[in-house]
């Protein structure tokens, strides 16, 4: 497929993987942050590529498996409630939450519907005026346009049975986060690229001064993501700590301002809990006051409550990047996409269901993962 | 009826309910109507043995392959065919992979009150033509109309009996090391056509339903000599689906090539938009064959007469555990697991 094969190309790939084993002088733990790089990675097995001395650490990027859990509690209790079409990404219906799943409150009579863009939900939500129709506004940047238009829509067109239930968080300060921790092995970042095309590249900036990490724009396809690293390798190699674009085919280091400026008018930066990693400041996104009558839970009175995550599951240091999914002890035992403890076995973007798919059960050394 | 009676439109006098009665299942003058007007007319008249509880037909000698399937597809019709043809293709095609000549097949409806009687018509008009396609006579079948809100429109069952006129077994335990495996075409079209026009997924493509009937192709193969030590359609759970439960039940290791894996341009990018693995999305009228080397070339030579888009994708090797490993696009390997439970599109 054009724009696409030549980014898949294998002599082009060991090329690549030649020239970071050529500038590589000691060991480097690089984090890629979205989980649509993590599956590219363990699918294609581009850390197999990879020098033994380079290690990557697989990031937070994953909105499904950072969605807390009290928010897919209260997700499925608005889905559950009689005469409600709750409107979802496909990838939300099997988190599980702490009792049930949307799947199971669909199977349970609810109308949980999936969609692709929050404005079809605006379309149900016009052709169901006796019905409410509630949107699950989950993602990081990329997504947060769409839901701004949805609500844009919605207020235009007059749409009253229309909410959503708010999820949105933020890249740039969950990376401070785990900077920040005391445990943090990551010595270089791979910036999700779809975030940048929406963002642009002005947050890195100060993060890569403050904490001396190169960061480096990346793509998503396996020679981006070779060249991603080798340019972050490089940076490390010399000691410098500057942000880099590899993925400027998309990324314009402005990014969208029209994107940008739909999502400033409609919603506003709050603190917000991400799941396995709890609150981090300035994360999140939210309702500005006037659209206040469009949030789900002010709408329908949801009360918060204390929920805790099942003990087993240790989804929270694989999202801190602190352990492969496979050091879990009930990975693969207790957990598998079949039944999930944790959000990351589910997601098409979680580490956790990365690895189970691509290479859990082979014993052969060339399809494990390098410790 | 004979054949030359039928029209595009809707039968008299069904034409008077345009919308399908609780009474046309309740075995009175409707019910009369909907069976003479429409199923026998477009299905033929019954066999020798007359209108019957059962059809009692002459069975040739050999051995038989028989064969039942549910149909619950949503839409009814989307690109490239309807429940209808569909019904009859999986069928025969679930035949096809004994390497049995479809013969005969049932048909039982169950009918959602308020039905279109259009949409009835133009679903059975299909299986008419589905049926003539692939051979089989329709000869037996049943319909049920339940209350309004308790089926989904349509739903149909189809069963098939074919006769296996070779001496070959044609079963996952005789897949064995060293064999080729062929797939008869692209992938992932019926799956991708489907999600195309899903409500909520709408997308504009130019993507038609692969569904097709298979058992032309594989007698084809069968008749010039060749070995064939497994077949297996490709449906729910696609090719990934097929080749693990092969590799599950012949204790084999099965290797592919992703490169050599045939999958069209627009359904390659439909399927990267939306998330997900052609090797999981389903087809209709696409399988898998795996033949011993001698006869690989040959049987793909047939396959391409067919279909050009046919290819030898990937090798049996002895190993344990059993598993599929696919060579990636870049040269690594990985394992090709099955899908679990429904393709959900991902977030971004």
């Amino acid at each position: 497929m054009k724009y696409l094969d030549e980014y898949r190309d294998a002599a082009k790939a060991r090329e690549y993987a030649r020239q970071i084993a050529r500038v590589t002088t000691r060991p480097w733990a690089i984090m890629e942050i979205c989980g649509g790089q993590t599956h590219a990675i363990v699918k294609f097995g581009i850390d197999e590529l990879l020098p033994q001395s380079i290690t990557l650490i697989h990031g937070p990027g994953c909105p499904v498996c950072v969605t807390p859990l009290e928010c897919i509690d209260k997700a499925i209790e608005i889905a559950a409630r009689p005469g409600t079409i709750f409107c979802s990404f496909g990838d939300m219906l099997r988190v599980p939450g702490s009792a049930l799943d949307l799947l199971s409150v669909k199977a349970g009579g609810g109308d949980v519907r999936i969609v692709y863009s929050p404005i079809d939900a605006v379309k149900i939500a016009a052709q169901n005026p006796a019905r409410e129709v509630v949107f699950f506004a989950v993602g990081f940047e990329t997504t947060a346009p769409a839901t701004a238009m949805a609500v844009h829509q919605a207020a235009e067109q007059g749409v009253k049975n229309f909410s959503m239930l708010v999820a949105h968080v933020l890249v740039p300060p969950a990376m401070q986060a785990l900077l920040s921790s005391p445990d943090c092995r990551v010595q270089g970042f791979l910036a999700a690229g779809h975030v940048c095309a929406v963002m642009g590249c002005a947050e890195y900036g100060p993060i890569a001064a403050k904490y001396r990490v190169p960061i480096v724009v990346t793509g998503f396809e396996p020679l981006d993501l070779l060249q991603g690293v080798l340019m972050c390798v490089r940076q490390l190699e010399e000691g410098r700590a500057e942000v880099e674009n590899q993925y400027a085919r998309v990324v314009r280091l402005e990014g969208n301002e029209h994107a940008r400026q739909l999502v400033r008018q409609v919603f506003e930066i709050a603190p917000r809990k991400w799941r396995g990693i709890g609150e981090i400041p300035a994360s999140g996104l939210r309702l500005r006051s006037q659209y206040e009558s469009l949030d789900a839970v002010k709408r329908f009175g949801l009360a918060d409550h204390d929920t805790a995550e099942s003990a087993e599951c240790l989804s929270g240091l694989v999202l801190q990047g602190r352990i492969k999914p496979a050091e879990c002890p009930a990975f693969g035992k207790g957990c598998s996409p079949e039944h999930p403890l944790g959000a990351p076995m589910v997601s098409s973007e979680g580490a956790c269901a990365a690895y189970y798919r691509y290479r859990s059960r082979d014993p052969e050394p060339a399809l494990t993962h390098k410790s | 009826m004979n054949q030359a009676e039928f029209t595009s439109s809707c039968p008299i006098p069904i034409r008077q309910y345009p919308r399908v009665l609780l009474a046309h299942g309740g075995g009175g003058k409707l019910m009369h109507d909907l069976l003479e007007k429409m199923f026998f007319a477009a299905f033929g008249e019954a066999p020798p043995s007359g209108r019957h509880d059962s059809a009692v037909l002459d069975f040739p000698t050999g051995r038989l392959a028989f064969t039942t399937d549910s149909y619950v597809v949503r839409p009814i019709i989307f690109p490239g065919g309807d429940i209808g043809s569909m019904a009859v293709h999986g069928t025969v095609n679930d035949l096809a992979m004994s390497g049995a000549r479809p013969l005969w097949l049932s048909a039982a409806f169950i009918l959602e009150e308020g039905l279109p009687m259009e949409t009835l018509w133009g679903v059975v008009s299909s299986m008419r033509d589905a049926a003539a396609r692939s051979g089989v006579r329709i000869v037996t079948g049943d319909t049920k109309v339940v209350d309004k809100g308790k089926g989904d429109g349509l739903f149909i069952n189809t069963a098939g009996i074919g006769i296996i006129e070779h001496s070959q077994v044609i079963a996952p335990g005789r897949v064995q090391a060293g064999d080729a495996v062929l797939v008869s075409g692209d992938l992932a079209r019926h799956g991708m056509a489907i999600m195309s026009v899903r409500e909520g997924l709408e997308f504009q493509s130019r993507i038609e339903s692969d569904s097709a009937p298979v058992s032309g192709l594989v007698l084809k193969i069968l008749a010039a000599g060749l070995e064939l030590h497994c077949l297996r359609d490709l449906t729910r759970g696609g090719l990934s689906g097929a080749l693990n439960e092969i590799a599950e039940a012949a204790k084999r290791r099965i290797v592919i090539e992703e490169n050599a894996v045939p999958v069209r341009e627009d359904v390659h990018a439909a399927c990267e938009l939306l998330g997900l693995d052609p090797l999981h999305v389903a087809c209709e009228g696409r399988f898998v064959a795996f033949v011993p080397p001698k006869d690989a070339d040959q049987a793909l030579a047939i396959m391409r007469q067919d279909e050009t888009s046919a290819g030898r994708i990937g090798r049996v090797e002895a190993g344990d555990p059993p598993l599929v490993v696919l060579k990636s696009a870049i040269g690594a390997s990985r394992i090709l697991d099955m899908p679990s439970g429904e393709q959900l599109p991902r977030i971004c």
